[in-house]
């Protein structure tokens, strides 16, 4: 019961704010929800949302993981999947026929690079004790020159049917593939919650490291675990985010995503100094920034200045969501109620000693 | 009259304690761990406000509203951990948060400093780093600074821990250099030798309440330990009718042969035999929690060989001594102990949960029965099992901690302070608890701070001082006499 409420409490700010961001679209034009079919598969304002924050979801899935176990966030999770796409395309361009074999091969190569990456950002994190966030500078400075260089300073073109319908429609599906890509690693990803105890592990390094310990877990392996999932979280991120632009731009490759990544993960209020996570709060964050981000272009505000308005909006709602605030809320509604209970002691009192009864009952609705 | 005197009735912390600090004097403060020394120290530097009570300085009853305003008054601290900063000059920490002005005076500041450790003999430059003093001279700069401050009364928390011998000889040095300028000096340690090395006069504080005021020089070593630990000499009690029947026939179960660990206790022998419930006993830091910390190689194993049931194994980590069924309630309850934020299904099952498997979680279904069972068996008083531990008292914290280690079935458990700051009713139910299980064959290792209730469960004590085993109790008239006389050791060895 208490778990449902808790869990309801958390996913309330992000839902409520998804249901406002909803609103203000229909109050624009009442067509929002309508979708179309063009050349096959869905189209409109809902799949479109689905289909851009794809990318999105998936990452912050991996970096609600790693801000679990290490408290801190990985903030080269755009460059590596630079890095690894970057791979996939020299690997696939250079197997000399695309078919959907070399897509597979040189994808699962990809996936290597991502979990090296992870195994490296993780080694920093977990053995060294460097803060994440400054073990993972350290690839996000270089990471794309590295892709740079592993494009042959070239930006590559994947000029093919197969990596482009991946990236938007395969003929029968009716729903764009990267949409389907991304609810296949969801549940992917909640089988392994299931199926493992990563979830239980990885919330005990987080919390309390040391009791862990002499639980029996191992946090060094926990944590460079969780780069690793996220390694792979950024390896199909970056596949999807190539298959999808048609060419590897090493500089403009889901640049700033992990800025994102990173407010997902506090907008489904999770706490990023680790611990307890819940994975379904930071997918609801990813697409209420996608669509944040299409509500501001849908109320035709100037693209130059879409960044200030989304960052008012973000420090309204972290505001909102903040500790300070939600204790001073949970405070006044206790004082209203004492108000309230007072009111109805003072109608029974005789009114002389109104002010005094309602005081009185201010400290007793605290002890209870 | 130079004398602070205060009482606060009505508050657990402290019950009505008095202390009389004169000039001139060092004062020890002694008291187990909880006794109510930091909370007196806390309301005598104003970080704390009394309940009730006076304070009186020089006669005049006076009231710190800050530690600020209690520096003023001429009450100067030094704490165990040192406060200044160590990449600060020594001249710099001198005067750090003290100038009025914006503006410092770099010249009078270096020869203001360097006129005062020249008067006390402290051998440190002005414009040396601070971290690149010893770990003393920093301590003797901290205490410096309060001199330079005018205190008329000085408060040393624990300020020997972490020197050698020869530092604290320089630190002693200092102290008396301190007291003939009639400076009181209010001195809070747990070695016992250097109480009597450097102090006038003792006062014991024990559970928050006031024992006694005593001279030094007329309390012998053993009364004073028998006084930090409750229970007059004749007040012996009879309860240790629990004493389980002989079982030094049996086999044993966990053997140590010089066993030590990188916590800085000596190499030790241990064994302990199927069902027997035996324990370590000895003053705080005498290294009894540091020897089954080495047991359960919660602290790296250096050196020593175990052997379980006979047969010789490996433990190099935690989870070896969890697989050869060892179990381990840590002293520090909430930093080695709960996991915090997570339920309390979650925790109680953590342990069987690693143990069963990374690749092989419980079901919802099974966790929630394992809690429900151990709830019930131990009676935690929980809302539902998936309330956060943190949320629960610290007695049923304990309880929970236990239920995880009990639900792991082990061979050997080990208990280290698993009654400390609970209830009287979950304490008695704990002994009880761990006399059954030794009955069913479970060997339990047991520490406590309090003697009666060692004598009450176990049936062998170890007894440990200054990191080493230095005897063994054993039998059924040990009485806590014997006990006192074996930890304060007064000379002779057991």
């Amino acid at each position: 019961m208490i778990n449902v409420k808790l869990r309801g409490v958390q996913l309330f700010l992000p839902l409520s704010v998804l249901a406002i961001l909803i609103l203000i679209n229909l109050i624009k034009g009442a067509d929002y929800f309508s979708i179309s079919i063009i050349n096959g598969a869905l189209y409109g304002n809902i799949p479109n949302i689905l289909f851009g924050a794809s990318e999105l979801v998936i990452l912050s899935i991996g970096m609600t993981l790693v801000t679990s176990s290490s408290g801190g966030q990985d903030i080269s999770v755009g460059v590596a999947a630079a890095i690894s796409s970057s791979v996939f395309v020299r690997i696939l361009l250079g197997a000399g026929g695309i078919t959907w074999l070399t897509i597979f091969v040189a994808f699962l190569a990809s996936c290597v690079v991502g979990i090296l990456i992870g195994a490296f950002n993780g080694t920093l994190v977990a053995i060294f004790s460097v803060q994440p966030m400054v073990a993972t500078l350290i690839l996000y400075t270089a990471g794309r020159s590295i892709a740079f260089l592993v494009d042959g300073r070239l930006s590559p073109v994947l000029a093919n049917d197969l990596t482009s319908q991946i990236g938007s429609v395969i003929p029968g599906i009716p729903i764009q593939m990267p949409i389907v890509l991304t609810v296949v690693f969801v549940i992917l990803f909640a089988v392994l919650l299931r199926t493992t105890n990563l979830k239980l592990y990885s919330q005990a390094v987080g919390i309390n490291q040391k009791a862990a310990r002499l639980n029996g877990i191992n946090p060094v392996r926990i944590k460079i675990l969780t780069y690793m999932i996220l390694g792979v979280c950024t390896a199909v991120a970056g596949f999807i985010a190539v298959t999808k632009a048609g060419r590897h731009d090493s500089v403009n490759l889901l640049k700033y995503v992990e800025m994102d990544a990173i407010l997902a993960v506090a907008i489904g209020g999770n706490a990023l100094g680790g611990g307890k996570f819940s994975i379904a709060g930071s997918i609801i964050g990813a697409y209420t920034i996608e669509v944040l981000n299409r509500t501001l272009l849908r109320l035709e505000v100037d693209t130059e200045t879409i960044k200030a308005f989304k960052a008012v909006f973000i420090i309204i709602l972290m505001v909102i969501a903040s500790p300070v605030v939600r204790e001073y809320v949970a405070k006044s509604v206790k004082l209203m109620r004492a108000r309230l209970d007072g009111a109805v002691q003072t109608q029974l009192a005789d009114g002389t000693d109104a002010a005094r009864v309602s005081e009185a009952a201010i400290p007793t609705e605290k002890e209870v | 009259m130079q004398c602070i005197c205060k009482s606060f009735p009505g508050v657990r912390a402290l019950h009505d304690v008095s202390f009389t600090l004169r000039r001139g004097e060092v004062h020890a403060l002694m008291g187990e761990n909880g006794a109510g020394k930091s909370t007196l120290i806390k309301v005598m530097t104003g970080v704390y406000e009394k309940d009730a009570g006076r304070i009186l300085v020089e006669g005049e009853a006076i009231h710190f509203r800050s530690p600020q305003d209690a520096q003023d008054f001429g009450v100067g601290t030094v704490y165990q951990e040192i406060t200044l900063c160590p990449n600060l000059t020594v001249a710099e920490n001198m005067f750090i948060g003290r100038g009025r002005y914006a503006f410092v005076n770099w010249k009078r500041m270096k020869e203001k400093t360097a006129r005062l450790l020249d008067s006390l003999g402290i051998p440190a430059r002005p414009t040396q780093a601070l971290s690149s003093c010893s770990l003393a001279v920093q301590q003797m700069i901290a205490i410096a600074r309060a001199i330079d401050m005018d205190c008329k009364i000085l408060i040393l928390d624990e300020p020997t821990s972490s020197l050698d011998e020869d530092e604290v000889q320089k630190l002693f040095s200092l102290m008396r250099e301190l007291k003939s300028r009639s400076v009181g000096i209010v001195f809070v340690t747990h070695f016992l030798d250097q109480v009597y090395e450097i102090s006038d006069r003792i006062t014991v504080l024990r559970n928050g309440e006031f024992i006694g005021d005593y001279d030094a020089s007329s309390l012998p070593q053993f009364e004073l330990v028998s006084k930090m630990m409750g229970r007059a000499l004749d007040d012996i009690s009879q309860l240790k009718k629990h004493e389980p029947s002989e079982r030094d026939c049996s086999e044993p179960v966990f053997e140590a042969a010089g066993l030590s660990s990188a916590a800085g206790v000596r190499p030790f022998d241990f064994t302990i035999r199927k069902g027997e419930v035996n324990g370590f006993i000895g003053l705080l830091g005498s290294g009894r929690s540091e020897c089954v910390r080495a047991i359960y190689a919660a602290d790296k194993v250096i050196g020593g060989d175990v052997r379980m049931n006979g047969n010789k194994v490996k433990i190099g980590e935690p989870i070896h001594a969890m697989k050869h069924g060892i179990g381990y309630l840590p002293e520090d309850r909430k930093g080695d102990g709960i996991i915090a934020d997570l339920s309390v299904r979650d925790n109680i099952i953590l342990a069987v949960q690693v143990l069963n498997g990374f690749l092989k979680p419980f079901a919802r279904k099974q966790a929630e029965a394992f809690a429900e069972e151990y709830i019930q068996r131990l009676n935690i008083k929980t809302a539902s099992t998936s309330t956060p531990i943190k949320s629960l008292s610290g007695g049923n914290q304990q309880k929970v901690i236990l239920a995880r280690w009990l639900l792991t079935h082990p061979e050997y458990l080990i208990l280290d302070e698993p009654t400390r700051g609970i209830d009287v009713g979950t304490k008695v139910e704990i002994q009880k608890l761990v006399l059954k299980l030794a009955l069913n064959g479970v060997s339990v290792t047991f520490i406590s701070s309090e003697v009666e209730e060692m004598l009450r469960t176990c049936s062998r004590l170890i007894v440990m001082r200054d990191r080493a085993i230095v005897g063994e109790l054993a039998g059924e008239n040990i009485t806590e006499g014997d006990v006192m006389h074996a930890i304060a050791g007064g000379g002779e060895q057991l």
